[in-house]
């Protein structure tokens, strides 16, 4: 490795691999937007993957692939259990079952002494380095590329259009929709066990309604119309504040502002413009 | 015992109930979920606490104050940011998204300006000490807060049911291209509402205020996640079942902490909310649909 | 005599104190275009949501190549060889005149998706072969020149053409078509004429709603009349324009003249 990068990831290791944590969050995002679903859960299923990995391998030792692997399997489990009220929710009521969701998860773990209560979890080691991190986004990237270009990004963009008219040419729509929370969930939950091996410390307020809506503006930034708009959207508003350093205390300030601006200006997000989904 | 715990809960369950009757009386007319709300709670308490201790100006008139303003707030809001939406006829979910953000970006100001501390109204504002009926003990300020609510619940409910601009809410609610086609200025009703329903939020965030003795920038949030969990119960739109709701949850909320565990109180709410998602999701006094999946 | 391809029994819909199909039974024999009509209100764009499955059968029964399909979810009946078109328009409208058409075929590929995300071949040749069809049937209506073309972009006759093709798309047993020639001058509805009649050629068992009586007339083997959500007729055209009841239930809308004309001649 050449010396200025060396350099350059100790000073900003945490941010840099922040960065790829909120692509992979951003993803999560784009599996359910692009269904045209507000469901915002991710921040809870984060925090189920944060939870799980750190109490794996704080307690357990566990080897950290199946460390990582449990880290989607949990969340995908409670996805597929909240999945039976929410499913057939629609818009605003889906928004508000999972945010309802979220918040009983907060209380949860701020009430568990066993994963720390309202303390969290400390000393987690750092296993999570750059390769893994972006060598996983990379391939969750391409296998999302690839998907919305086949028959898959199709029934996507359809069921998003007209789910009506998308059951009456016979798509599936609860098993697609199932399947993206599924897969929201998963993603969510790895970048919660990533996110936990390289900051060493989670709490229960960092997977609550703040934060659920930060992964929103990402996708909202960068658009549903490819898997790359909510990746763009999540390294732009992570990095902004960073290189904008005076703008550091308004970075929430900034996050608003922007979803304002776009929802009413580009309603398709940056990458809308220029782009139509390919295929 | 029991009867403190009721009192407490009518107490709590009013504050719910006016918050929540504000909350889905937007929902009804303008067809939007407002995240700004919770901003609403603070910005409503923070105007009155600075028109009480920095203008010395006694509580019933900050009240008005901090109600009035926050309203103005509202209407500004709503036609920087909601009626670009409506004019290009946007999904509902942008509107959700968009008022998301400016909450963001409101309170993230606020909290700015004002910092984390938390402030209190002075203690001289009420007589703290509490008329002792034996069984319970009745605060001034609950009794304010009982009052109050009421007293507006009331009002509200004339307002709607038998004035001439009432019938136009509804009919807005109920239709709003025909209600636009009968000559109602849509505009103007959309604004008016706006700030009618900010106006109960603010004056249930001042009484918050009062009641905890705490007044910071993110005191909203938590009245607002009860908002969803008891609009939903109720029925979007239906200021009735606000009301039943909002009461109904207080002493849902009063009695687990009282009886099951003062931790999980905070969940109630949600858990109720997700079960009426489950098995009737129009709510209690909504219109029930049947559709599948 | 071969079963009915679908029977339609006592099905009940209702909708906040509204009844708006009140037990209506029918039969569509295949091989048949078998018209639905009755004046505005009359329940049948319900009855159609009823039998692709978007409502419930209430009290009611359906079944379809003598099957309960009651309780199939709509892409299930889809997979048996159900198809329909819609009233208003319902197009994907960000989505290509192609990928409209490809969007009906999806029921139809079969490739399980870990194939389609990696691109193994047997996804691409079935891609390929679903895209070689599309074109077949962008070709029959004479759109093939706007396959790429946006479908919001298309003109009004071009959008239903495409809404009946992408119903097609899903190679039908029985295509329900609910008011085709809605907003068609009198050349693209004969064209449209023309169109069923070859897609009933091609095996296509046909159920249509249509206000147009001479198109209706012209072309349906058997008729079902319903008014406020009930049955009040049955039969061939010519019976059907005869019947009293359907006379009186369309006093007052301005058929009556074409009505008591048809029966003249």
């Amino acid at each position: 490795m050449p010396q200025w990068l060396d350099d350059f990831l100790w000073a900003y290791g945490s941010f840099v691999y922040g960065l790829g944590v909120n692509a992979i969050l951003g993803l999560s995002m784009y599996a359910v937007l692009a269904l045209g679903q507000l469901s915002l859960g991710q921040a809870a299923f984060m925090g189920i993957g944060a939870y799980a990995s750190a109490v794996l391998t704080l307690k357990f030792g566990a080897p950290f692939p199946l460390v990582l692997t449990a880290a989607m399997v949990a969340p995908a489990i409670a996805a597929m259990i909240i999945s039976v009220p929410t499913l057939r929710l629609t818009g605003v009521y889906l928004a508000m079952a999972t945010i309802g969701f979220g918040e009983v998860m907060r209380i949860l773990y701020v009430n568990t002494d066993y994963i720390g209560g309202a303390l969290g979890l400390s000393g987690i080691p750092e296993k999570a380095g750059g390769s893994i991190i972006f060598g996983l986004l990379a391939v969750i990237l391409a296998g999302f590329l690839s998907a919305t270009r086949s028959k898959i990004g199709r029934a996507f963009e359809a069921i998003r259009e007209d789910e009506d008219a998308a059951r009456a040419i016979g798509i599936n729509v609860g098993a697609y929709k199932l399947s993206a929370l599924v897969v929201s969930a998963a993603l969510a939950g790895l970048a919660g066990a990533l996110n936990a091996h390289f900051s060493s410390f989670i709490g229960p307020n960092e997977y609550g309604f703040d934060t659920a809506v930060t992964i929103l503006s990402y996708a909202i930034l960068g658009g549903v119309t490819t898997p790359l708009g909510p990746v763009l959207g999540a390294v732009v508003l992570s990095a902004l504040p960073e290189v904008l350093r005076p703008l550091h205390d308004f970075r929430l300030v900034f996050n608003g502002l922007v979803i304002v601006l776009v929802v009413i200006f580009l309603p398709r997000g940056i990458l809308g413009l220029h782009t139509r989904r390919v295929g | 015992m029991l009867a403190q715990q009721l009192f407490n809960a009518l107490v709590l369950g009013s504050v719910y109930a006016l918050f929540s009757m504000g909350f889905t009386l937007t929902f009804g007319v303008l067809r939007v979920i407002n995240l700004l709300y919770a901003f609403y709670v603070a910005a409503g308490a923070f105007l009155s606490l600075v028109a009480v201790r920095d203008f010395g100006v006694p509580l019933w008139a900050a009240g008005v104050f901090g109600a009035i303003g926050t309203g103005a707030i509202a209407v500004v809001c709503d036609t920087a940011v909601l009626a670009p939406l409506r004019r290009a006829r946007a999904p509902e979910l942008s509107s959700l998204i968009v008022t998301l953000g400016a909450a963001l970006l409101l309170n993230s100001l606020m909290f700015l300006a004002f910092g984390a501390e938390v402030r209190r109204f002075p203690a001289t504002l009420l007589s703290q000490a509490p008329i002792d009926l034996g069984v319970l003990q009745i605060g001034q300020i609950q009794l304010l807060i009982i009052a109050v609510v009421a007293l507006l619940a009331a009002l509200l409910f004339l307002f709607i049911e038998r004035t001439r601009l009432g019938v136009a809410i509804r009919a807005l609610a109920e239709n709003p291209e025909a209600a636009a086609l009968m000559g109602i200025n849509v505009g103007v009703m959309f604004a008016g509402v706006s700030f009618l329903a900010a106006v109960l939020i603010a004056i249930a965030g001042i009484l918050i205020g009062l009641n905890f003795d705490a007044v910071h920038p993110y005191m909203g949030e938590p009245l607002m996640l009860r908002g969803f969990a008891v609009v939903v119960i109720g029925g979007l739109g239906n200021i009735r079942g606000a009301l039943v709701a909002g009461l109904a949850l207080g002493f849902v909320e009063v009695m687990t902490a009282g009886y099951l565990s003062s931790n999980f109180k905070d969940a109630a709410g949600f858990a109720a909310m997700v079960i009426t998602l489950w098995l009737r999701p129009s709510g209690l006094f909504g219109k029930a649909v049947t559709r599948r999946a | 005599m071969s079963a009915p391809l679908l029977e339609v029994a006592a099905v009940t819909c209702r909708f906040a104190g509204l009844t708006a199909v009140d037990a209506v039974s029918f039969a569509v024999e295949p091989g048949r275009i078998h018209g639905l009509i009755g004046p505005n209100g009359a329940g049948k764009t319900t009855l159609f949501n009823v039998i692709s499955g978007l409502l419930d059968a209430g009290d009611g029964s359906l079944r379809f190549r003598e099957r309960d399909i009651t309780t199939l979810p709509p892409h299930a009946r889809v997979a048996l060889g159900l198809g329909r078109s819609f009233q208003n328009l319902r197009v994907f409208a960000d989505m290509s005149v192609l990928e409209n058409v490809l969007a009906g075929r999806h029921n139809r590929l079969k490739v399980p998706w870990p194939a389609s995300v990696l691109r193994l071949p047997s996804a691409r040749s079935e891609e390929k072969a679903a895209v070689a069809r599309a074109r077949e049937l962008l070709a029959v209506v004479k759109l093939g020149d706007k396959a790429d073309a946006l479908a919001a972009s298309l003109a009004y006759g071009d959008q239903r053409r495409l809404e009946i093709v992408r119903a097609l798309a899903t190679d039908p047993m029985l295509l329900l078509l609910d008011e085709p020639a809605a907003g068609m001058n009198p050349t693209e509805t004969a064209m449209l004429a023309e169109l069923l009649r070859s897609v009933r050629g091609g095996g296509v068992t046909i159920l249509l709603v249509e206000h147009d009586m001479n198109f209706v007339m012209g072309l349906c083997d058997r008729i079902t009349v319903l008014n406020f959500g009930r049955k009040i007729a049955e039969g061939t055209p010519k019976e059907v324009r005869a019947d009293g009841n359907v006379i009186e239930a369309y006093l007052g809308a301005g058929d009556v003249a074409r009505f008591l004309e048809g029966a003249r001649r």
